[in-house]
């Protein structure tokens, strides 16, 4: 019971604090212990996922390494929380991490009930369908009576039923807990298909396929997904400092600044480069960091196409289009508000 | 209760062995009740204070999911307790199927490890040294990887016609619905019935006047000829649903899932292991006196061993054996790593979506051990049954 009443004592505290007008507590606790608490997946290739000595990578990663950028100055100051897919949320609630950069979707409930803000979704994700290439299969439409591979997840064995119902199609579905058994007996040709979110599918075919070219994944996507990285509810400049970092790599992309280029873009005559990257002063002040902010995550990040291309597009063993997620001058959703 | 020392009644009860003995007794079992009610106070109350929905209302609630193989119909707009009931019934065929495989492969392989033939004897012992100090799960690994090494759909393996082996599974023919089939069970319990009644008429009249009369060939006869000749008499309606290659895969006839014959496999060759040891053991309890004195009774082999050996084997095989046929189907859950949908898997999948996971594994725990008990029941009973009656 002592328990019991000490949580509830937090949840009150955690409460009142929402009313209070101190604001900023995350952020004087991060630069009191000098490095970002940053919680990531357990290991997914191309979004946060150690190498062989320990280096973190990804597109996540890259979130929490503009944060500490924009706070330190220097990258590097992040520690990782490695997090199952039911120990995020409570992490991050219970002040284990200081900002939670895991896949994860935003959704209404967590954005309310579960006392979270969501900041800005750095990859636009879907639930799809992979098949062996030499079905034939050209769409998802054509997956009738398909048996089809599929993790126990939270939405998606729902999302399937709903889509072949939606769709007045049949499957017969293969639920296997553990993610390795999974695909190897989708490999070994047990499922017509396997169904996950996109982003995870291409991960599965580049690094557990016998031969990656041999499988396609289907353009339909049957659910939303944005992942977005997440912040503590009630902690405005917090939740404004990560928004913004995350804001500058694709304004950064949107002008052409990239790690490479950056310190000639200083001479740029454009005022909203200026802007950005401090040579026009304001935007450090108002967001309570350094003028140099946005400079030192563009040049130690860089923009978020880079970001992109490295971890999960071109450049990578991924291969990920853009799709939603290029600029959205180019057909995509990424979209920075002004820096002013 | 009281014993001596009516001038001092309390001092004396507490010095009474039996007051002590019930006092104890009521202490623990306030503690155990008083421990039970903390727990689920304490969960109830942090649930609630956390925002979390308790209570079994979402039984009711559209399940939303599909499932691969289900023995009675099943859609995805159809309830979570629907669900549940689904997965419920895959465990009970896999748990009694195992059970009947898993007794069948012990009995035989326990005997061989008896056996005086050099070779039997040793591949029996391999065996089982071999499959019982290895993990079941990994045991279900290896064979999930076999049967999903075989050929896919379009290259399915014909051994005969209208049968396919394929990694989708087994592939049989069925006959087509006819009305004749209700009929034709209940003809096949009919001659059971009277093939039973035989065997009770031969047995006294064995007991009476020392004759005997072949009741397991006739009984065999009147069990399978029965309902053949109704069969025949309706004009023998052979329509066969014969399984066609069809899109992604075979459609009509029946199927054997390869999670399914994966699961089958490995929790009865891995419990046969323990059963070959416990008949094994069973047979050797029986002092070799009375397989001698059988014999020279004149006796053969196969009767020493029905109507002397095993009649008192039973009597030490039958409590162990109970404990194989528990751990059969309890082991049954480790069917959510290979795929298939017993209760644990569709319970997992349950709990996911509803986020009511003390419920969810509350109804697997009750089922569970309704199912255990059950079983335990109908052993014990038998047990009761073969048990040496002492005079």
């Amino acid at each position: 019971m002592s328990l019991f009443k000490s949580m509830a004592a937090a949840c009150v505290l955690v409460a009142a604090g929402s009313f209070s007008a101190q604001a900023g507590t995350t952020f004087d606790a991060v630069k009191a212990k000098g490095f970002v608490q940053c919680g990531v997946n357990l290991g997914l290739y191309g979004f946060s996922a150690p190498d062989d000595k320990g280096n973190w990578s990804g597109l996540d990663v890259d979130a929490c390494r503009a944060v500490a950028a924009a706070v330190f100055g220097d990258a590097n100051k992040v520690k990782y929380t490695p997090l199952s897919a039911q120990q995020r949320l409570p992490a991050l609630q219970s002040g284990e991490v200081d900002l939670l950069a895991r896949n994860t979707t935003w959704t209404l409930t967590r954005d309310t009930a579960n006392g979270l803000n969501f900041t800005v979704t750095n990859y636009y994700d879907g639930q799809g369908f992979m098949v062996p290439k030499k079905l034939g299969v050209k769409s998802a439409k054509e997956l009738d009576g398909a048996t089809i591979c599929v993790l126990p997840g939270t939405t998606t064995e729902q999302n399937l039923a709903d889509w072949f119902r939606a769709n007045k199609l049949s499957f017969k579905p293969v639920v296997i807990e553990k993610n390795e058994e999974l695909t190897s007996a989708f490999f070994a040709g047990r499922c017509d298909s396997f169904s996950s979110d996109a982003s995870q599918l291409a991960a599965v075919r580049a690094n557990e396929a016998p031969k990656p070219d041999d499988y396609v994944i289907l353009p339909d996507l049957i659910s939303k997904e944005p992942l977005t990285p997440v912040v503590r509810h009630a902690d405005d400049q917090w939740a404004d400092i990560v928004r913004w970092a995350l804001f500058t790599m694709i304004a950064g992309e949107e002008k052409g600044i990239t790690s490479k280029n950056v310190d000639q873009m200083l001479n740029s005559p454009d005022p909203e480069v200026k802007r950005i990257l401090g040579v026009t002063p304001g935007n450090g002040k108002a967001l309570g960091l350094d003028e140099k902010w946005a400079y030192n995550i563009l040049k130690q990040v860089g923009n978020y196409g880079e970001s992109f291309d490295r971890n999960v597009g071109k450049g990578s063993k991924l291969k990920i289009e853009r799709g939603l997620n290029a600029l959205y001058t180019n057909g995509g959703l990424m979209y920075s508000p002004p820096f002013k | 209760m009281a014993i001596g020392h009516p001038g001092n009644a309390k001092r004396s009860l507490f010095y009474s062995a039996r007051f002590r003995g019930i006092l104890y007794q009521v202490v623990v079992v306030a503690l155990v009740v008083a421990l039970g009610w903390y727990l689920v106070h304490n969960t109830l109350t942090n649930l609630a204070a956390r925002g979390i929905a308790t209570g079994f209302d979402f039984l009711g609630r559209e399940a939303g999911f599909d499932i691969g193989e289900s023995p009675i119909a099943y859609t995805p707009a159809d309830s979570y307790a629907h669900a549940l009931v689904v997965g419920l019934l895959n465990t009970l065929v896999v748990a009694a199927l195992g059970i009947a495989l898993a007794t069948l492969i012990g009995v035989v392989v326990g005997i061989a490890r008896l056996s005086g033939n050099w070779l039997v004897a040793r591949l029996a012992t391999l065996y089982v040294e071999g499959v019982r100090n290895v993990p079941l799960l990994l045991q279900l690994f290896v064979w999930y990887g076999i049967v999903t090494s075989l050929p896919g759909p379009r290259q399915a393996l014909n051994p005969l016609p209208g049968i396919f082996l394929s990694n989708r599974g087994l592939k049989v023919p069925l006959p087509e619905a006819h009305p004749i089939h209700p009929w034709l069970l209940l003809a096949l319990l009919g001659g059971f019935g009277l093939a039973w009644g035989v065997r009770r008429w031969a047995i006294a009249r064995h007991d009476r006047t020392g004759r005997p009369f072949p009741w397991m060939l006739t009984g065999l006869g009147l069990t399978l000829g029965l309902p053949l000749v109704l069969f025949l008499a309706v004009g023998a309606p052979l329509a066969m649903d014969v399984p066609t290659l069809r899109g992604f895969n075979f459609a009509g006839g029946g199927t054997l899932s390869p999670e399914f014959a994966a699961l089958l496999a490995g929790l009865s060759v891995y419990t046969a292991a323990f059963i070959a040891e416990i008949v094994r053991s069973g047979i050797l309890a029986v002092p070799a006196g009375q397989t001698e004195a059988a014999l020279s009774l004149g006796l053969s082999r196969a009767k020493t061993l029905r109507l002397v050996i095993m009649p008192q084997a039973l009597r030490v095989i039958i409590p162990p054996l109970t404990s194989q046929y528990l751990n059969l189907t309890k082991n049954s859950s480790l069917a959510v790593a290979i795929g298939y949908p017993d209760l644990v898997s569709v319970a997992n999948t349950t709990i996911n979506q509803t986020g009511h996971a003390v419920e969810g594994i509350g109804v697997v725990m009750a089922v569970f051990l309704v199912i255990s008990l059950a079983l335990s029941l109908l052993m014990n009973w038998y047990n009761a049954k073969v048990a040496l009656v002492t005079r």
